[in-house]
């Protein structure tokens, strides 16, 4: 009905290839990037700060992480401490007066440099013990930055993180730095889009549905997972260090802390793995719960005339959120980016739902 | 060099390690069934505890008693986890199992804060704060009571493999598909084997609860299990315990060294280099079975 594939001839090599061959698709994607353009104009801004803004950096972040899970197949349990390096490299290269642009530039190669250093686990193990290495890692990672005083500026400290200058100019006001997210979220994502269709794209796939197979049909399982490893890590600094510099504003280590390592694989589980769109809805799912869950809750409390101890009240959010994720794996495991494929699906036969796809 | 100081701190630590093991040897009992991973075994140790002082303080029994039925709730709830949670993910690929037990982790962790609260209590045990003097060394009695447990744990362990149910474990975690086709139900065994973890679960969260008191920080101890199990080999209950032995003598006599020079807190940095120094050096641990991969 809605997804019209009449008219539709792949007639050339690069109509074959389009990203979007279904129009209702290309109308689609026009009208969200005209909303998140005019964004600014239509929400205000304390919608535009604190649900669009992190929204759009936690679904950078996501796509990330989604390139080394969904698209390499490589466990990584230690995204934040990546982010993390980023986000540091950036506030102590800004501190010392190099320019935003390049400082982030070289937040994520100092990411990406370590976060290789996740992936010489991976060339040894893999599956449950590259889970459980990254995961130490992260350990590693959160206590050299929380213990080493040149990095973290002494234990329990906040480094404040300099205002963002483009080309010169600082970017202070909400819309501006709404902006610098969703320029770095459009460029992350129409990377990922493209990756799909690339021979870099096509050798992750194949690490991932077996690495001793893609070796033996001749794609080299080893550089391919160094290069994912690197390019999510480089992904991941870049997404830390716009967090800090347009979110938090300040820089203090328990923000990329293992919790926050969980966070972003829920995010990816939720969304679904592989996905792109799916990413878009985990990241705005785990950010949005807690705080509908928690006015769920105050709403039911006043409805239903009972009262809970603020503990309680700190805790249920945690807890439902594990049951969602449990919830999630047992009943759609490939997440919400499969719900819309499938809804998606529908709607491309109907009325005539007995065509097989 | 002070030797009698670093034998004490040898000592106590292979007796704390001892205790760490207690944790490994639940993750071990339900990786060797079901080759699951389980990273909620730190939440359910922390979950045991917490049942045992909801039994003595709301119930009013006395501790041994609460101890008895905290035993027998969580044996159902480990059941019940396996059932509910893990089953219908058998044969899926290890990152959903490995997201689910995390999933579990949060909600058993937030789930016991939901209902009892976050403060730290204390474990009444009823084991005396006086050390045990050893010559010059003196020996936390604490530590000693829970490395015996553990050692007496593992003898139960033996003993149970040499059963009826325990051959039919050990067939489970021999060949998944050739126990099913000589007609034991594998479900049950895993199933079974979720419970005995979750009692294991239940003893390590009481003798950890009375050297650090019932909160959160229970649940940390997964590092430490988790560290112990691989070192140890992850389908092997006797290396978890000589693993857990010699991560606690390591740990021990390292931080007592590197905290002067370190600021403190160098436990957990310590465990995070052994953990991926035997991942990186010999994954399948100290008596793991090595496995080889098919394509």
């Amino acid at each position: 009905m809605l997804f019209r594939q009449a008219g539709i001839f792949h007639t050339d090599y690069a109509a074959d290839r389009a990203l979007f061959p279904i129009a209702a698709d290309r109308w689609m994607i026009g009208i969200l990037l005209t909303f998140g353009l005019v964004a600014p104009l239509l929400v205000n801004s304390l919608y535009l700060s604190s649900y669009l803004l992190p929204w759009l950096i936690w679904t950078a972040g996501a796509l990330g992480l989604n390139l080394i899970l969904g698209w390499a197949g490589q466990f990584h349990l230690g995204y934040a401490a990546v982010m993390g390096i980023g986000a540091y490299a950036t506030v102590h290269a800004t501190r010392a007066g190099i320019p935003w642009e390049i400082a982030i530039v070289l937040g994520g190669s100092t990411a990406a440099i370590i976060g290789v250093g996740f992936a010489f686990a991976a060339l040894r193990v893999k599956g449950l013990y590259l889970a459980l290495s990254t995961l130490a890692l992260q350990f590693v990672m959160d206590w050299v930055i929380s213990h080493v005083p040149a990095i973290s500026g002494g234990t329990q400290a906040t480094l404040q993180a300099p205002d963002i200058r483009l080309l010169g100019l600082p970017v202070t006001s909400d819309a501006g730095l709404y902006y610098v997210a969703l320029v770095w979220c459009i460029l992350v994502t129409s990377f990922m889009l493209n990756l799909r269709r690339t021979a870099l794209g096509r050798a992750l796939i194949a690490v991932r549905e077996k690495d001793f197979a893609a070796a033996v049909i001749g794609v080299n399982s080893f550089y391919f997972k160094l290069v994912a490893f690197s390019t999510s890590s480089f992904i991941g600094g870049v997404t830390g260090a716009i967090l800090i510099g347009t979110f938090y504003h300040a820089v203090t280590p328990e923000q990329f802390s293992v919790d926050v390592s969980i966070q972003a694989l829920a995010m990816v589980i939720v969304g679904g793995l592989g996905s792109i769109i799916g990413s878009y809805f985990g990241a705005a799912f785990i950010l949005l719960m807690p705080g509908a869950i928690n006015s769920l809750i105050s709403w039911a409390a006043i409805r239903f005339g009972f009262s809970l101890s603020i503990e309680t009240l700190a805790h249920l959010p945690q807890a439902l959120y594990g049951a969602l994720i449990i919830g999630f794996l047992l009943i759609e495991p490939l997440g919400l980016g499969k719900i819309y494929n499938n809804i998606r699906d529908y709607l491309l036969v109907w009325p005539f739902g007995y065509v097989k796809k | 060099m002070d030797w009698a100081l670093l034998a004490e701190s040898a000592i106590n630590g292979g007796l704390v390690g001892l205790m760490y093991s207690l944790v490994a040897m639940g993750i071990v009992l339900i990786y060797k069934s079901s080759s699951v991973p389980n990273l909620a075994q730190g939440s359910m140790t922390m979950l045991g505890a917490y049942v045992v002082l909801a039994f003595a303080n709301n119930a009013k029994a006395p501790i041994w008693l609460a101890i008895m039925l905290a035993i027998v709730t969580m044996f159902g709830v480990g059941m019940a986890i396996e059932r509910v949670a893990l089953r219908r993910l058998a044969g899926r690929p290890i990152i959903m199992i490995l997201m689910m037990t995390l999933g579990l982790e949060i909600l058993l962790r937030a789930g016991a804060m939901t209902i009892w609260g976050g403060t730290g209590r204390p474990m009444p045990l009823g084991i005396s704060d006086d050390p045990l003097f050893l010559g010059p060394m003196l020996i936390n009695r604490t530590y000693a009571v829970g490395a015996t447990v553990a050692i007496v744990m593992f003898g139960l362990f033996m003993l149970f493999f040499r059963t009826r149910m325990g051959v039919v474990l050990r067939a489970i975690s021999d060949d998944y598909t050739a126990a099913w086709s000589v007609g034991i139900s594998v479900e049950r065994g895993v199933a079974l084997s979720w419970a005995m973890s979750a009692v294991v679960a239940t003893i390590a969260g009481v003798l950890w609860a009375s050297v650090q008191g019932v909160d959160q920080s229970l649940a940390q101890l997964l590092l430490k299990g988790v560290t112990v199990a691989v070192l140890g080999g992850l389908d092997s209950l006797g290396g978890a315990l000589l693993a857990g032995v010699l991560l606690g003598i390591v740990e021990g006599v390292s931080a007592s060294f590197l905290d002067p020079v370190l600021g403190g807190a160098s436990r957990d940095l310590v465990d995070a280099a052994m953990l991926m120094l035997t991942i990186m050096l010999r994954p399948h641990g100290l008596y793991g079975r090595h496995d080889i991969e098919r394509i």
